[in-house]
């Protein structure tokens, strides 16, 4: 699995890469996933449907990430200025 | 001798080494300044062509490797993406009707996509009777597929506020992407963090019909260019 973030004037960077079912490895996962939310990032799985549809799973916790993901892309959270509800503070 | 010649050694060192010292320190802190500028120049204000070039290539590889064949040509052609609308069925149904409705005049004189009668199996039994268009560092902008009225503007953004090269402004594909997933993810949540405007407000709502009589153009071809292939396999088949 690889944590990957999108950057300004760099595209992608890879912030951890690791086989989830070594625990050296799923821990630093776990660590710098941790580190990107603290950070206010958002997380989101690219995933594809049976039928074939392709669409993106927000997650909010390492353990939400399905074991099989090959990655998961970290990026800015939305800013809009709307202001904010109790639905929408989720 | 030897004595009286040492200390007068030591004398003159010190002598001079006051004479200097004032010099030496004054070359030492401007030397420190122009590093400082330099690096500053370069994190803050240089501007790298390559360097955005090279992150924007990136972020189309990116963005290529997740979204479909389809979306990724529509981007690559068009230059921007549609996404049906009602996505997010986890979250318990849409987000952009209801209100949006209410703000739409009557309807245009825009020809309907060739791939409107296709949002049924696409997105669900009927649900999606709305779509996006994803722009780069503009507004998401929401409409009706069938008749191509504009329903809103959602004005949102994904900056990165540790401001990396100055910037806090994704590459133009991954602004792209990170719609595409905030929208196919959590449709709700993004609609409501966004700014929700009358169409027009950013983009020029002639520029989306021209941009929506383009996609229907590109749809009939590809369409056709399908509808040839698939033909031509069949003969072969045949054959």
């Amino acid at each position: 699995m690889k944590l990957l973030r999108l950057k300004p004037g760099h595209g992608e960077i890879v912030l951890a890469e690791g086989d989830v079912e070594v625990p050296e490895q799923e821990r630093e996962l776990v660590e710098a996933f941790r580190r990107e939310l603290d950070a206010g990032m958002w997380a989101a799985v690219p995933t594809e449907t049976h039928a074939g549809r392709r669409e993106a799973e927000l997650v909010k916790s390492f353990a939400e990430v399905p074991r099989d993901a090959e990655r998961v892309i970290f990026f800015p959270r939305a800013a809009g200025g709307a202001p904010r509800t109790a639905a929408s503070g989720r | 001798m030897a004595l009286a010649l040492g200390t007068a050694a030591i004398v003159l060192l010190a002598l001079l080494s006051e004479l200097t010292r004032p010099r030496a320190v004054e070359r030492f802190a401007r030397a420190r300044l122009r590093w400082r500028t330099r690096s500053r120049g370069t994190e803050q204000i240089g501007y790298d062509p390559g360097r955005e070039r090279r992150a924007e290539q990136r972020a189309r590889a990116l963005l290529r490797s997740c979204v479909n064949d389809e979306e990724w040509s529509m981007y690559r052609d068009l230059g921007f993406l549609r996404v049906w609308g009602g996505s997010d069925r986890r979250a318990g149904g849409h987000a952009a009707t209801g209100a949006s409705l209410d703000l739409v005049g009557e309807a245009e004189n825009a020809e309907p996509s060739p791939a409107a009668d296709r949002i049924t199996t696409d997105a669900g039994a009927g649900e999606a009777s709305y779509a996006y268009l994803i722009y780069p560092h503009k507004p998401i902008v929401a409409y009706l597929p069938q008749t191509g009225v504009l329903l809103s503007e959602y004005c949102v953004a994904f900056p990165d506020l540790t401001r990396p090269y100055g910037s806090a402004r994704l590459p133009d594909s991954d602004d792209v992407l990170a719609k595409w997933m905030a929208l196919t993810a959590d449709e709700r949540r993004l609609i409501a963090d966004a700014n929700m405007h009358l169409p027009g407000r950013q983009i020029d709502p002639d520029r989306i019909r021209r941009d929506l009589l383009r996609l229907a153009r590109w749809e009939r071809e590809r369409l056709y260019h399908d509808g040839r292939g698939a033909s031509g396999a069949d003969s072969l088949r045949a054959a």
